[in-house]
């Protein structure tokens, strides 16, 4: 109705569970997904589409000579094959905005062009009228090239990447507080070499991207994409030469994305390239074996920590070097990696003296991005060894050491002299303390002790470990929600929102049902669609429902505040005595009286409306929400596990995760990211790896290899969700809970492999594999 | 991760098989069973026959009888088919027992026995059974058939005794007498993954001695086979964990493992020493 | 190099005349030839179960058998398990009981709790996690999924028993 955005503040969302915020309501999006009759890259067609497919570097680092393409361009129903000459025009793959310089020449080519730099790299790419043929033809490019020696360890001495450019690109530090002195002065130092082994998201559904000109209105559609489509349309438009709005991003259904996917990748520029040269559709879906070598890897880091305490076992200072293996190339992060590792280490722990240096190289491996709590699974494993190993020095009980250090309620906000990701860290709100204790007491901690003592005698390896982890959630810079009520009295959200396949269209439903009065299974929730909203951030950093369901909140209730407004004209009741219930405004003191819907309120306040004159018409409201700060979910992880000592399994018996969310929108959804996230984080405790073999060839390419967790593989899991803490910037006081369950795991489970193998500090590396254990156990008994 | 193209050809009877098999062998030819493990090693390209022979359509080849002593198993007989509900005695319930151990439920309703046995993966529990029970395996091509016993046939990785135009038509394993017990002890990291270390045991007990061991271990080395030198040591004596230790440590010392790694061989020694208690009840 | 075969394919009671190479993977022409978009590829070796259909009754991998191997089979795919807009009481289960996030997985999973829940209705904790080991998810962590299984099933033994009585 009208274009100003007032700034005033809007009222937060009450405390508790309303109609349907705070409930567990099952999802709107479900119906088409359990009938299969979703829209996955995959199931999208157009007529006389080609397929693409990609010739990848079969060596880790070489000099391209040649790429031949006659065999290829002769195989049955080819239309073309392009090297990179072909596609010359079009620049390096850029990164989203970071204050680091000097990360611009390591960006990656949509086809290699002189060097390969990874097996996996795409080469070439063959258009074929079928996916089968597409694949024949592609083995018949010729790819001669001379091997270069490979660097495949991020600890060793950088190298060569080109010429005048070593493999270094950056060093991350941030420092605060005396170091020197907290060092020189403390009771005791502990010292640590610890790594992360290398594994990623790998979403069940593999990457796609279809490419369609609509010549008629001079549009590049870009499909099956996800996560970050503003920004894409943007760069996509501006590498190929095109204004934004001659490009449109559409999300369909989104089969996991876990930060690893909507990114911009090299196939992404080549399909949009090619159907608009080749004037056709063309269609490319990843195999499996692609995925695990193309797509982005994540977690590779090697930290060497030293901690300073005093008599106490407090924290004095820190001082950690880490080195972060990249992979063969900058990506779309950037080093923000790199930077959530340095700024997020902290944790939860008041820590007076901090220095970290953040050695982000490139290696002759698939290049790395962010995956489900980036940077954080990985300083949360170093960090909290760090506590275990303080609390083994002095011969303190594990859990007094962390109560001792952790920053408590009354010192929130507390600020951190540290910045991440542009924003500065400020623990923002929690009762660090208090969800410990009533993570501990669900688990039944003391009573576990006297029961770990008993198995132990009679001759079971068992041990329990914990973590404290804090997250970061709720990344702005903005987002914005249109809330629409038509003339039949439906509801439509348009949101810049993305979808993951998390429920982002339930959660903002429930939001903005609850503000505006309707059913949520009659909102429509709109998102990842360019051509609908001007302006998004997307889906990652569990920014959604912070930033686009604050955004929703603020649209509903100026819906709903100019429903009001009408109403109290027809009705001829003050507004203030008014409500909306299921699309009704009625009295709110519940007597009867005269109502209006919604529909026709709407109706009324259509173009041909005369009520309508001299403003803009319909029920309408257009919001944005801004915020400088990241707001901080935090909680704990607890392990009971069990380790058979003739093989050296571990087995995760029983597990809890305490995390406090500001606010549950919906507990049902929230608990499912939880238990989600935490199989993956075990996953990378436990069994996931990508390893390489001498001369850098992927090891891991398929998934006999690479070892996703079965329902065998987990533990009985208790979820202890809290909302203690509502954050304080946004009306919702939600903390994102998209990355809780992944983030503590390593940490947790290396503790309890310790406590089983009564020997503290033995787990230096992730995952714990069985041969490890069992070395660690002394081999046979 | 489209497979490469072939010919394909579905024979009705066996003898139609056998001649396509003869023409078609020297041109790359194979066969198609359940396919459960040739379909993924086509996909991923590594496995490229130019021609299949499917045998799912031969009327016969999903039989399986007991009759005098003898399990006859033919070429399609599939996994699922395989336990307590279709072979009596202590071999039904050893089979319901390492069924659960081969890969997952959807593969077990396609894949085939004697597919597993003419595949030789190391690993495969199928073959460690064929070459631990006193099994023979029939094969047959248009020159005719010829019975190998279970211990010969099994060569190298992934290599047996069959000719390219010969078929694997019936494998033969000796129905247990009540009085026989079977232990079977496996290592994988998930549920259905691949055995790292994988071992049998078949025996009596009588009078609390072991009498007539039998014992196999599969997928260290690059194929299955009985361990000789440990059944020696078990033969006779009364079992107790030391003395599956002592059977272990003289089997280890006689491995050739694929893998030079001793955890490898920490967990052959931890198999045996399972299967062995798991047969005769003695915890080790 | 090789040649094309018309093959009818039964999906769901439905005949489908498709002409196809033999390499076409039952998976592949029940998506692309039949239309039947479901079934989702996860894998394409054997691995992840996302391709799971019925086969006579019987869960199978599709992405490993090929298409010309299906004549003459009942095949049932995820879009045959409700009647119209009834879905089935496993669906409906996986509604209520949040089985699904991106439901990428969720057909393969669809089919193979169709399987169990005939076969066995009834079975025990452990066969059940043993059973469900065959097929991946990346999103829920499987608890749902399973109390979804049981459900289900509760909820068939209450309308067979509603149904005895009436």
């Amino acid at each position: 109705m009208d274009g100003l955005i007032p700034v005033e503040e809007r009222p937060a969302l009450a405390a508790g569970p309303g109609d349907f915020v705070g409930r567990s309501v099952t999802r709107i999006e479900d119906a088409p997904l359990v009938r299969g009759e979703g829209l996955f890259a995959a199931d999208v067609n157009f007529t006389r589409q080609l397929h693409m497919r990609v010739v990848r570097a079969e060596f880790a680092h070489a000099r391209i000579l040649s790429v031949s393409t006659e065999a290829a361009r002769a195989m049955p129903g080819v239309v073309a094959v392009w090297t990179a000459e072909d596609v010359a025009d079009i620049p390096l793959i850029p990164f989203r905005a970071t204050k680091v310089r000097g990360l611009e020449p390591y960006c990656q080519p949509v086809l290699a062009r002189d060097r390969m730099r990874y097996v996996g790299e795409p080469v070439a790419v063959v258009f074929a009228d079928d996916a089968y043929r597409a694949e024949d033809a592609a083995e018949m490019v010729v790819v001669e090239a001379e091997e270069l020696a490979v660097l495949l360890d991020a600890t060793a001495a950088p190298g060569e990447f080109a010429p005048g450019l070593h493999t270094e690109p950056t060093i991350v530090r941030k420092e605060y507080g005396e170091v020197e002195a907290a060092f020189r002065s403390a009771h005791a130092v502990v010292e640590l070499e610890l790594s992360v082994g290398r594994h990623s998201g790998v979403p069940l559904e593999t990457r796609g991207a279809i490419a369609r000109y609509d010549a008629a209105r001079d549009v590049l559609e870009l499909h099956g994409t996800a996560k970050k489509q503003h920004w894409n349309r943007d760069e996509i438009a501006r590498l190929l030469g095109r204004p934004p709005q001659g490009v449109h991003l559409f999300e369909g259904h989104v089969g996991g994305g876990f930060g690893v996917r909507g990114e911009l990748y090299p196939e992404d520029l080549l399909v949009c390239a090619a159907a608009l040269r080749l004037r056709r559709p063309v269609k490319w879906i990843e195999d499996r074996r692609e995925h695990l070598v193309a797509t982005n890897h994540s977690r590779e880091q090697h930290h060497r920590i030293r901690a300073a305490v005093d008599a106490d076992g407090r924290l004095l200072g820190i001082d950690d070097v880490f080195f972060h293996d990249q992979g063969a190339y900058v990506r779309t992060h950037g080093a923000r990696v790199v930077d959530l590792a340095a700024g997020m280490l902290p944790g939860p722990y008041r820590l007076p003296a901090f220095r970290v240096a953040g050695h982000f190289r490139l290696t002759n491996k698939t290049p790395s991005a962010t995956y489900r709590a980036p940077g954080r699974f990985e300083t949360t494993f170093v960090r909290e060894r760090v506590m275990d190993a303080i609390a083994a020095r002095l011969g303190l009980d594990r859990i007094e050491v962390r109560r001792r250090n952790l920053v408590t309620a009354a010192e929130m906000p507390h600020a951190r002299p540290l910045d991440t990701l542009g924003v500065d860290v400020v623990l923002d709100s929690g009762d660090y303390g208090g969800l410990l204790d009533k993570a501990l007491s669900r688990f039944g901690w003391d009573a576990l002790q006297g029961e770990l003592a008993a198995r132990r005698a009679s001759g079971e390896c068992v041990g329990a470990g914990l973590a404290f982890f804090v997250e970061k959630s709720g990344l702005g810079p903005s987002d914005g929600v249109r809330v629409a009520v038509d003339a039949t009295g439906a509801v439509e959200l348009v949101s810049g929102a993305a979808s993951v396949g998390q429920g982002v269209e339930t959660v903002l439903a429930q939001i903005c049902a609850e503000a505006l009065g309707v059913d949520y299974a009659r909102v429509r929730v709109v998102r990842g669609r360019t051509d609908r909203i001007e302006f998004g951030n997307g889906a990652h950093a569990s920014r959604v429902t912070v930033m686009s369901g604050s955004a929703t909140w603020k649209a509903a209730l100026a819906v709903r505040e100019m429903a009001l407004d009408c109403a109290a004209r027809l009705l001829q009741l003050p507004s203030s005595g008014l409500t909306i219930r299921d699309g009704v405004v009625m009295r709110e003191d519940g007597l009867a009286g005269p109502t209006v819907t919604l529909a026709e309120i709407a109706r009324g306040m259509g173009p041909n409306s005369r009520a309508m004159h001299g403003h803009t018409p319909g029920l309408t409201a257009e919001r944005w929400f801004w915020s400088d700060h990241m707001a901080y979910p935090y909680g704990i992880h607890l392990a009971l596990v069990r380790i058979d000592r003739g093989t050296g399994r571990v087995v995760a018996e029983r597990y809890l995760v305490a995390n406090d969310v500001g606010r549950a929108i919906n507990p049902m959804l929230v608990e499912g990211q939880i238990v989600g996230g935490l199989a993956q984080g075990l996953g990378g405790a436990l069994y996931e790896e990508f390893r390489y073999d001498p001369s850098g060839q992927p090891l891991s390419t398929t998934f006999a290899d690479y070892l996703i967790p079965t329902i065998a593989e987990m533990p009985v899991v208790d979820v202890l969700i809290a909302e203690d803490a509502p954050s304080p910037l946004n009306p919702l006081g939600v903390k994102g809970a998209g990355e809780g369950g992944t983030n503590g795991a390593g940490a947790a489970i290396a503790a309890a492999v310790d406590d089983a193998l009564r020997r503290p500090g033995a787990i230096t590396a992730l995952p714990v594999v069985p041969a490890t254990v069992h070395r660690l156990l002394g081999g046979l008994a | 991760m489209k497979p490469a193209p072939f010919h394909y050809h579905a024979p009705g009877t066996e003898g139609e098989a056998l001649a396509l098999l003869a023409e078609l062998a020297p041109e790359e030819g194979r066969i198609l069973a359940g396919g459960q493990s040739l379909i993924p090693a086509m996909a991923l390209r590594v496995a490229r026959p130019a021609h299949l022979v499917d045998i799912g359509n031969v009327p016969g080849f999903d039989r399986l009888t007991s009759e005098d002593g003898i399990l006859r198993i033919r070429p399609c007989v599939r996994h699922a088919a395989l336990g307590t509900g279709t072979v009596p005695g202590p071999l039904g319930a050893l089979l319901e027992t390492m069924r659960g151990h081969v890969a997952h439920l959807p593969i077990r309703t396609r894949g085939t026995f004697c597919g597993s046995l003419a595949n030789a993966d190391p690993a495969s529990e199928w073959c460690l059974l064929a070459a631990t029970l006193g099994s023979s395996m029939l094969l047959r091509s248009v020159r005719g058939g010829r019975e190998v016993a279970g211990e010969a046939f099994f060569q190298g990785f992934m290599t047996t005794a069959l000719a390219p135009d010969e078929m694997l038509v019936e494998v033969r394993l000796p129905l247990l007498a009540e009085t026989v017990r079977t232990g079977f002890f496996e290592f994988s990291r998930r549920a259905g993954d691949f055995a790292q270390a994988a071992a049998l045991a078949v025996l009596e007990l009588r009078h609390g001695a072991i009498v007539a061991p039998r014992l196999g271990l599969g997928a260290v080395e690059d194929r299955p086979r009985r361990l000789p030198e440990a059944e020696m040591m078990l033969e006779g004596r009364a079992p107790s964990a030391a003395l599956f230790r002592e059977a272990a440590a003289a089997a280890r010392a006689g491995l050739l493992p694929m893998d030079e790694d001793s955890y490898r061989l920490d967990l052959a020694e931890t198999a045996i020493r399972r299967a062995l208690s798991a047969a005769t009840g003695v915890p080790e | 190099m090789s040649g094309l075969h018309d093959i009818v394919l039964t999906v769901n009671g439905e005949r489908h005349a498709v002409r196809v190479e033999a390499r076409r993977t039952l998976a592949d022409v029940i998506r692309e030839d039949c239309g039947l978009t479901g079934t989702h590829l996860g894998c394409e070796h054997g691995v992840c179960g996302a391709c799971t259909v019925l086969m006579d009754d019987q869960p199978v991998r599709a992405c490993l058998v090929f298409a010309v191997q299906a004549q003459g089979r009942a095949l049932r795919t995820v879009e045959g398990l409700a009647q119209g807009s009834r879905l089935s009481p496993l669906q409906q289960a996986f509604v209520d009981n949040h089985a699904l996030q991106c439901g990428y997985c969720t057909p393969g999973f669809l089919m193979l709790g169709t399987a169990i829940l005939e076969q066995d209705p009834a079975i025990g904790d452990e066969a059940l996690v043993d059973a469900l080991s065959s097929n991946i998810c990346r999103c829920t962590g499987y608890a749902n999924i399973a109390k979804a299984i049981r459900a289900a099933a509760a909820a068939m033994r209450a309308e067979t028993a509603a149904a005895e009585v009436a």
